[in-house]
């Protein structure tokens, strides 16, 4: 187990530079830099000179593989620079954006499962019945229905019918819980439902394919719960996949949820990629993707442990 | 003897349009919420070619007299905070719809499709750095590699089109590697090497067609996918611009700001797109059950 | 007069996990032209890895493939292409070895249109038809996908799509023992009339000695990767040297009663032993009936036992 414990690790690196290169490289094609969009943007005008002068504070002037190397060497000494666009530290600008975007990908996380377990065990169980066609319309309907409307509709509903509308400034949950709530629990609904959709159509066919199984066909006669307490066991292989698809939703929301947060203000990660993209923030930028993609990969690695930990056979693939 | 068992049974071959005919027919009957869904995209996809002749309005046609108006008898869904017909732009928005939905679902499926079975096909080295390469791409949330591309090109019909296809072909890739690994182990491959065929041929006339189901499959997913994200891109003022009509367009600015005052604005667009999504996912489960062969038996 | 293809000290390695699989240790062999050698062992014995490294489907680890002249081996992907169509294959699943996607009239029609064998799609499809008939299927065959077909249907096609080429050698990997007996026959017999007519060459494949024997001219017995013992078809059967053989040939059945209730039975014990690991000395010895203490250490080479006639056996 050490040995690929050691191995997986060890394939990380090589996909995490390869985001990195990519990155770097993605963000210099971009037409534009921050230089030319903070003085000549604002239909302002400013000679070569001071363009140039800004350029060589931030170390644009350099060839590009040295600042790449500089980056680099910078990451290895976990120091991710400052924003090129705010000159903050950068560990400083995504802070509060991360505890955010966190707080909201937990919450739709825990709404997502609270609804897909039970509603995809209820409809493999009840397979072919009225329950499992308005589960699995439910789902698809999840699938279909951009959150980011969904967000739309509920503060359109908050504010027809409650003349009330969630808090628009972010409240940290140690500042104050119920208000940090009441803010969140709208948009982790809108996405919340979305999730659940695509966790429920696997726990449904997981749960199906345990019920294949001939020792529980056999076990026809016998009551639902009964049919339950048998499957426990078989459950705990199929709902792998279940756990893959929760996980990799939960990856994909910490920096994936650009729009629902524009819709409820929120000021998350999604935000602050799309505006460091559009300020060619090129610091904030590299280190926000890289951030991403470290979870995303990080979360990856958690799932193929998991596998392997019941799989014992994956180990030695 | 020899001419014995052959000679047994010629039944009539069906002809491909007869057999195409007879699986239509079997899916319809078997799986009516996945024909409903198919029949839903087919009316979509009228609506998009037709949207000149059945829209009552003009869609960039503004009228100032009739602005932010309730539905009502000439104006089915309202209008907008310039006067226009939202049913006319809805009409209009689901030609945007269709034109991402179908281009990016084609090209992206087909072009991950080729990546993924090639892969599979070569195998060894070029193998691993295919993948590592699309485990790249992979570690990218789908939105943000498409805000990146269209970062880099611009707006733009086309342009969107690339930024959501981009994304998606390193998915295709890998579903239809997985399932094309254990086609090059079949010996109809061997063949194919042994009588001295090219690579480009053994792999588009004698593996692609072999991943045929998870490509379909893939397809219609993608479909309602690349809908959503040109929803998504375009509410974000990255998709398509003014005053082209389009779904995710007609949800941003006015629609939130007179969200209370004119609440149709919000509601409409954003049924049209989970309608047209809704049926490309009904008609593509349904697909799956009917062509995944482990459901097949059932 | 050169052999139509020599195999020379074939070695062929797999690397599985952190083992290597010596599926092939060594083999060395020819084939005449109109020949037909039979390639006979257990399953695992390395007959299969054999036939595909001579098809240039599998790259030998080491030695050479010389076919009409020319090393094989040495050459590209590339090079080969135009030699493939001389070297031909019937595999032994006739569900897995037709393109299911494909009607057996595209199926047969495809190399021939591809090496420019005839060239016009109106020749083509004639050439096809004849093929058909050839092989004893019917013209309307062609429209019919593989899946539409008998398994002796399918066998027909594999064997017209390798005639397609206009072949020299055509290597046949246990092509009907995946066929019902009765069909068996009928496959066997539509080999040894195409081979008459066309003057081809086989390496015929195959797990028991009953099989080859009816159409080999020549055997080789193969064991775990090296050859066991190789002569014309009539000594392998009457006088059988290596224990290997003899338990092999015992398993024949003979269709007259009598003998076969008289003659003595050689049950081997045990598996074959794994390739990842096979054993030291002669690879035979834990199995062999007659086995002594030489054979635990020391390796037996082929040696010549009369003309044509050599075996792998220090009791032979």
């Amino acid at each position: 187990m050490t040995t690929y414990v050691v191995k997986r690790v060890l394939l990380m690196i090589p996909t995490l530079i390869g985001v990195a290169v990519l990155i770097f490289f993605l963000m210099r094609v971009v037409p534009g830099d921050i230089v030319e969009l903070r003085f000549a943007g604002e239909g302002g005008f400013a000679s070569k000179e001071t363009l140039d002068i800004e350029r060589a504070r931030l170390g644009l002037d350099k060839p590009l593989w040295r600042q790449f190397v500089g980056w680099m060497g910078g990451l290895a000494r976990f120091d991710f620079g400052t924003s090129m666009w705010t000159g903050a530290p950068i560990t400083e600008e995504i802070k509060l954006r991360f505890a955010l975007s966190l707080e909201l990908a937990l919450l739709s996380t825990l709404i997502a499962v609270a609804l897909a377990i039970p509603l995809g065990i209820v409809a493999a169980l009840k397979q072919d019945t009225w329950i499992d066609y308005v589960v699995r319309l439910f789902s698809i309907a999840g699938l279909a229905t951009p959150s980011f409307w969904l967000g739309i509709i509920f503060i359109l509903v908050l504010l027809v019918v409650f003349k009330w509308l969630p808090p628009m400034v972010y409240t940290p949950l140690w500042v104050n819980p119920w208000q940090n709530i009441l803010q969140l629990i709208w948009p982790a609904l809108a996405v919340g439902y979305r999730y659940s959709a695509v966790a429920m159509r696997m726990t449904r066919s997981a749960m199906l394919e345990v019920l294949r199984e001939d020792y529980i066909r056999t076990a026809r006669a016998k009551g639902l719960w009964q049919k339950l307490i048998l499957t426990r066991h078989a459950l705990k292989n199929a709902m792998l996949p279940v756990l893959t698809v929760i996980a990799l939703e939960f990856a994909f929301l910490m920096g994936g949820l650009v729009v629902t947060e524009q819709v409820f203000n929120l000021n998350g990660l999604g935000l602050l990629f799309v505006e460091s993209v559009a300020h060619r923030d090129y610091t904030l930028t590299q280190a926000l993707v890289l951030l991403v993609a470290t979870v995303f990969i990080v979360v990856n690695f958690l799932v193929d442990l998991a596998y392997a930990w019941i799989d014992p056979r994956i180990r030695f693939r | 003897m020899a001419m014995l068992e052959t000679l047994v049974d010629v039944p009539e071959p069906a002809t491909r349009a007869a057999r195409w005919r007879a699986a239509t027919l079997e899916f319809c009957a078997r799986r009516p919420l996945g024909a409903i869904g198919a029949a839903v995209v087919l009316l979509n996809l009228a609506v998009a070619a037709f949207a000149g002749v059945i829209s009552p309005y003009d869609p960039l046609a503004t009228d100032y007299g009739a602005m932010l108006a309730a539905p009502n008898g000439a104006h089915w869904l309202g209008t907008d905070a310039f006067g226009r017909d939202v049913l006319t732009r809805i009409i209009y928005g689901s030609r945007t719809a269709m034109t991402v939905g179908f281009s990016c679902a084609v090209v992206g499926a087909t072009l991950g499709a080729v990546i993924g079975v090639a892969s599979a096909y070569f195998g060894g080295k070029v193998d691993l750095i295919v993948q590592r390469v699309m485990d790249i791409f992979l570690s990218f949330p789908l939105i943000i590699l498409a805000l990146a591309v269209v970062a880099m090109l611009g707006s733009g019909l086309q342009n969107v089109i690339a930024a959501i296809t981009v994304p998606m072909i390193p998915r295709a890739a890998l579903v239809a590697r997985s399932s094309a690994l254990s086609i090059r182990e079949m010996p109809y491959i061997d063949a194919a090497r042994a009588a001295g065929f090219k690579h480009g041929r053994i792999i588009l006339r004698h593996m692609l067609p072999n991943v045929m189901a998870p490509y379909l499959i893939m397809l219609t997913a993608f479909l309602g996918q690349a809908i959503l994200l040109e929803a998504s891109l375009s509410f974000l003022g990255l998709g398509v611009s003014e005053p082209t009509p389009a779904w995710g367009l007609m949800l941003r600015g006015a629609a939130v700001q007179f969200a209370e005052s004119a609440p149709w604005m919000a509601i409409f667009p954003g049924f049209a797109i989970s309608l047209a999504v809704f049926a490309f996912n009904l008609f593509g489960d349904s697909l799956r059950d009917a062509l995944d062969p482990r459901l097949r038996s059932q | 007069m050169t052999a139509l293809l020599e195999v020379k000290n074939l070695v062929k390695h797999f690397t599985v996990g952190r083992g290597v699989v010596r599926a092939v240790e060594g083999v060395t062999f020819s084939i005449e032209r109109g020949e037909t050698l039979g390639l006979v062992g257990e399953s695992g014995c390395g007959k299969t890895t054999t036939g595909r490294c001579i098809l240039q489907l599998e790259r030998p680890t080491s030695g050479a493939v010389i076919f009409e002249g020319r090393d094989l081996t040495t050459l590209s992907e590339v090079e080969l292409r135009p030699i493939r169509r001389k070297v031909q294959v019937i595999f032994q699943d006739p569900y897995s070895s037709l393109n299911p996607r494909m009607t057996v009239g595209q199926i047969i029609a495809e190399p021939i249109a591809v090496h420019n064998i005839v060239s016009g799609a109106a020749a083509r499809a004639a050439r096809v038809k004849d093929l058909l008939a050839r092989v004893g299927l019917l013209p309307a065959h062609a429209q019919r996908y593989p899946h539409e077909m008998s398994g002796g249907q399918r066998q027909r096609v594999g064997i017209a799509r390798a005639l397609a080429m206009e072949p020299a050698l055509i290597v046949c990997d246990e092509p009907v023992s995946a066929l019902d007996v009765s069909i068996q026959a009928q496959i066997i017999n539509l080999l040894e009339d195409l081979q008459s007519e066309f003057g081809l060459t086989y390496l015929f494949i195959a797990h028991d000695l009953a099989v080859v024997r009816h159409i080999s001219d020549r055997i080789v017995v193969m064991y775990l990767g090296k050859i066991a013992e190789m002569s014309d078809r009539k000594s392998i059967y009457d006088d059988p040297r290596h224990p290997y053989t003899r338990a092999l040939l015992s398993a024949v059945p003979i269709p007259d009663p009598e003998l076969e209730m008289k003659r003595e039975r050689i049950v081997l014990g045990g598996e074959v032993p794994s390739p990842l690991n096979p054993p030291g000395g002669c690879v035979f010895h834990p199995r062999c009936p007659i086995a002594v203490e030489r054979c635990r250490h020391d390796v037996p080479l082929l040696r010549d036992l009369s003309p044509g006639h050599v075996a792998a056996c220090h009791l032979a």
